[in-house]
């Protein structure tokens, strides 16, 4: 069974089909990208599989779990959690306490412990900070751990983005434009980090513009068009199709 | 504001260490009970003002009617201890839960409101308390107030400003305790996350409008806390401590202090107690200097005094290493 | 029946006032998304000078010309000293501001003139109208009739004029407006001063019904604001319709439920839209971009 299976899934706003019928599947355990020229609906799509929109029509599985509709909180209690295009970073705070967010569903968060300041909830907290500072370095952070968030650089955040989400444990991580607005060395970094997120067992789907990226890396590419899918397959096929060469490849394959 | 694990343990020790010394050291420069009675004020408005920070601050909501929570406090427990005999601790406690349920219901349909939505939903209900206060003459002494005995508890009655001092001391070391360890604690980063990015935090499974909700409350409770003491202690009480005015003197007070500072908010407060003292000469500008002081504030130290200060202070020690 | 035209007519009337206030936070909030707490003060600052002028012998006209002028320049004042220093804040912070700035202005007032309440002879004389039964007061027509020729000139002046459709087009897009070479700058003093001049006329107009002091703007703001809301934030003409049903709804309320809490009645409003229709009668949804 796939982890994350779409069917028929649409969904328009006020008369435009941002995305139309579309269905595909997710195998656990693989990294799936998705592609296509902007406007799409590949953001659409995201937002519509991570809760933030709900779908005019179709249904979206995770795990065999019916998850339509489901508000994102609930999402990150099923295993999933994603990073975002435009950056939803914690501003007001450090590096680490932003990772530390991520393990929130992880943690003793019972008010009457954090209101008085049991030793239990401390010994909690120093555990979660212990391995938020593990995903720090993990995504090549460790020393960005006690710097305020406002005072890192974009490149780095993105990378910040993606150990949150990993400390809330996902069995699904959703990536939205990973690489966007990083420079050729940045974007090598990110793609490291990929490939090992994908190596300890997490699914990763993708969103993304860069070509060499997704060919590098995916196991599997959906490219969408109109909202509609134009064609799926390994990286191989979908260079090779003609429709998506038509779209958006051009002379870039 | 967010610190290294070894600076954010000075705050908390040092910052309780230097107010515990502020307030114990405090009294030698009283000349004589009308300094207690005022600085019973200073402490009374601190307390609020660290609760209402954890709402506006660090959850980064707004109420412009928090004043409606303490005047509940206070003729909660003149109502029941007056009218009806109820022993002070047991009012106080009773006023402060019928708060903090009230507070709880109000808040889930309000706080999905947003910016100056959530600023004039909390103004229109605290206006509307205010009207119930001074209408309902027949619970509440109408327009022209009520009296409240005093505080006892086991018979043992509080009547001295210096009493009520000490006790206020405590209270405040109290409320600024509890209310670092919520920051610092996973229910804390949940709240500041909830502020910093809403969808970042409901990704990674922050119920934020829980968080925000629960903060409403907790900060209502502290004021009706507060409010029951007041009334004790003034022995009369009118509607006029619900006005607007007065909560907006609470916003000002942690906006001029440092939202998302607790110890910014003890200062604010404490300034703005001790300013109008301290002005009497310039009585007829005393709205004016309120104003500007709120306007200024806002345009030229839009993070507060303390944050500002310890940006400053900060600044000049990276200079000279 | 005369009991009940009693109340529209006093409805309407302070309904006016409120469309006045209603239309000028409308104004404000379309050029710069700011909710100004101080529009009340306006209204309070128009009547104010008006009748201490007038007690001082100036003639009627050149006080009301004179508390125009007055009002304006406050309103342009605001603007530029404390809305212009904070465009970039957070909508906390500049609300913060415009309350600072009403208080300022109260204190003003208080330090300028005094804290009594001021009277303004009625324009035309007290011989009470009487229709129906009931009577309407010429100050009342004075009230509506100049109210309603205010919005009319306001709205030709919105869709007929090259500067006030420069004015609209800021408030749909300001980044647009800018690059078609609209001074967002101007805009932005111009609807101050708009509305501070709508503020300072319903002022001039009320102050002979009820008179007025330095702490009139505050209920005067705020039930404004309450029009503001219900028609649907940053919608002019949904303003002025708003602000004559909380007038209307006002005087029945207090008619015929309870005149004690009159003053309830405006914020009952303000939260029953907030909470279940908060884009008012005429404001439009917006959806969220992520």
């Amino acid at each position: 069974m796939s982890l994350l299976a779409v069917d028929g899934l649409s969904k328009e706003f006020g008369g435009v089909h941002a995305v139309q019928d579309l269905s595909f599947s997710v195998e656990a355990g693989t990294i799936h990208s998705i592609i296509g020229p902007n406007g799409a609906g590949k953001t659409t799509l995201f937002n519509l599989i991570t809760g933030i929109y709900t779908p005019s029509a179709g249904r979206i599985t995770l795990d065999g779990t019916d998850i339509a509709g489901k508000s994102p909180s609930q999402l990150a209690r099923l295993g999933m959690s994603r990073t975002f295009q435009n950056l939803q970073i914690f501003f007001n705070m450090s590096a680490v306490e932003n990772v530390m967010v991520g393990a929130h569903l992880h943690v003793d968060r019972r008010f009457w412990l954090s209101l008085l300041r049991l030793p239990s909830m401390v010994r909690g907290d120093r555990a979660c900070r212990e391995e938020c500072l593990r995903l720090l370095d993990f995504v090549g952070l460790a020393h960005y751990a006690e710097a305020e968030a406002s005072a890192m650089p974009y490149g780095a955040l993105k990378r910040l983005e993606i150990a949150r989400a990993l400390a809330a444990r996902p069995k699904l991580l959703l990536l939205d434009e990973p690489a966007a607005g990083l420079n050729a060395t940045e974007s090598r970094e990110i793609d490291e980090v990929i490939k090992k997120v994908a190596g300890q067992g997490i699914t990763v789907v993708l969103v993304e513009h860069d070509m060499k990226m997704v060919m590098g890396i995916s196991d599997h590419i959906l490219a969408l068009d109109y909202g509609r899918k134009l064609a799926e397959g390994t990286p191989a096929q979908v260079r090779a199709n003609a429709d998506v060469i038509a779209a958006y490849l051009g002379a870039h394959a | 504001m967010s610190m290294t694990k070894s600076s954010l343990l000075t705050a908390r020790v040092g910052g309780m260490a230097l107010l515990s010394a502020v307030l114990a050291l405090a009294p030698l420069g009283f000349a004589n009970a009308y300094y207690y009675d005022v600085a019973v004020g200073a402490l009374f408005n601190a307390i609020i003002c660290v609760g209402l920070n954890l709402l506006i601050g660090y959850g980064g909501q707004i109420s412009l009617g928090h004043g409606a929570f303490f005047a509940l406090g206070a003729y909660g427990s003149a109502i029941a201890t007056s009218r009806w005999g109820v022993p002070p601790l047991a009012a106080m406690v009773a006023s402060a839960t019928l708060v903090g349920l009230m507070a709880f219901v109000i808040a889930r349909p309000i706080l999905r409101l947003k910016g100056h939505y959530l600023a004039m939903a909390t103004l229109g209900i605290g206006m509307i308390i205010y009207i119930v206060l001074k209408t309902e003459a027949q619970w509440t002494g109408g327009p022209d107030g009520m009296g409240v005995d005093p505080l006892a508890v086991a018979g043992l009655a509080l009547s001295t400003d210096r009493q009520w001092y000490w006790l206020s001391a405590a209270l405040l070391l109290l409320a600024v305790w509890l209310s670092l360890n919520l920051v610092q604690s996973p229910v804390g980063r949940a709240l500041r996350a909830g502020h910093g990015a809403e969808i970042g935090a409901q990704v990674v499974g922050v119920d934020t409008s829980h968080y925000k909700v629960l903060m409403f409350v907790v900060s209502a409770v502290f004021a009706s806390v507060v409010g029951s003491l007041f009334a004790h202690k003034n022995g009369f009480i009118t509607p006029d401590i619900a006005s607007f005015h007065r909560s907006i003197e609470l916003v000002t007070m942690v906006v001029l202090g440092g939202m998302a500072s607790i110890f910014g908010s003890v200062l604010g407060a404490f300034i703005l107690t001790l300013l109008p003292q301290m002005l009497t000469a310039f009585d007829d500008y005393e709205a004016m200097i309120f104003g500007a002081i709120m306007m200024g504030t806002m345009i030229f130290l839009p993070k507060g005094l303390l944050p500002s200060l310890i940006l400053l202070i900060r600044k000049r020690m990276g200079g000279r290493s | 029946m005369a009991e009940l035209l009693q109340y529209l007519f006093a409805g309407l009337t302070s309904g006016a006032i409120y469309a006045l206030a209603g239309l000028g936070f409308a104004i404000i909030y379309n050029a710069s998304h700011v909710i100004n707490f101080a529009q009340g003060e306006f209204i309070m600052i128009g009547g104010m000078a008006t009748a201490t002028l007038t007690a001082a012998g100036v003639p009627l006209p050149a006080a009301i010309l004179a508390a125009m002028a007055l009002t304006m320049l406050v309103g342009v004042a605001l603007e530029k000293f404390a809305i212009e220093p904070a465009r970039n804040a957070d909508v906390v912070t500049i609300i913060i501001i415009t309350i600072g700035a009403s208080i300022f202005l109260r204190g003003a007032a208080q330090v300028v003139w005094d804290k009594e309440f001021h009277a303004l002879a009625p324009f035309s004389g007290e011989t009470p109208i009487r229709i129906l039964g009931a009577t309407l007061m010429p100050q009342s027509l004075w009230v509506f009739g100049v109210s309603m020729a205010a919005i009319a000139a306001l709205w030709w002046f919105f869709n007929h004029t090259l500067f006030g459709k420069a004015m609209l087009a800021t408030s749909f897009n300001r980044l647009a407006a800018q690059l078609m070479g609209i001074g967002v700058k101007k805009v932005l003093l111009v609807s101050f001063a708009l509305s501070a001049l709508l503020g300072a006329v319903g002022g001039i107009v009320v102050t002979p019904i009820a008179f007025t002091n330095y702490e009139a703007g505050i209920m005067l703001g705020l039930k404004g604001f309450s029009a503001a809301v219900l028609g649907g934030l940053g919608n002019g003409m949904g303003a002025v319709v708003g602000g004559l049903i909380v007038g209307i709804a006002e005087a029945l309320g207090a008619g015929y439920v309870s005149s004690a809490y009159k003053d309830a009645i405006a914020f009952v409003i303000i939260l029953f839209v907030l909470f279940f229709m908060p884009n008012g009668l005429f404001g439009k949804k917006g959806v969220d971009r992520v």
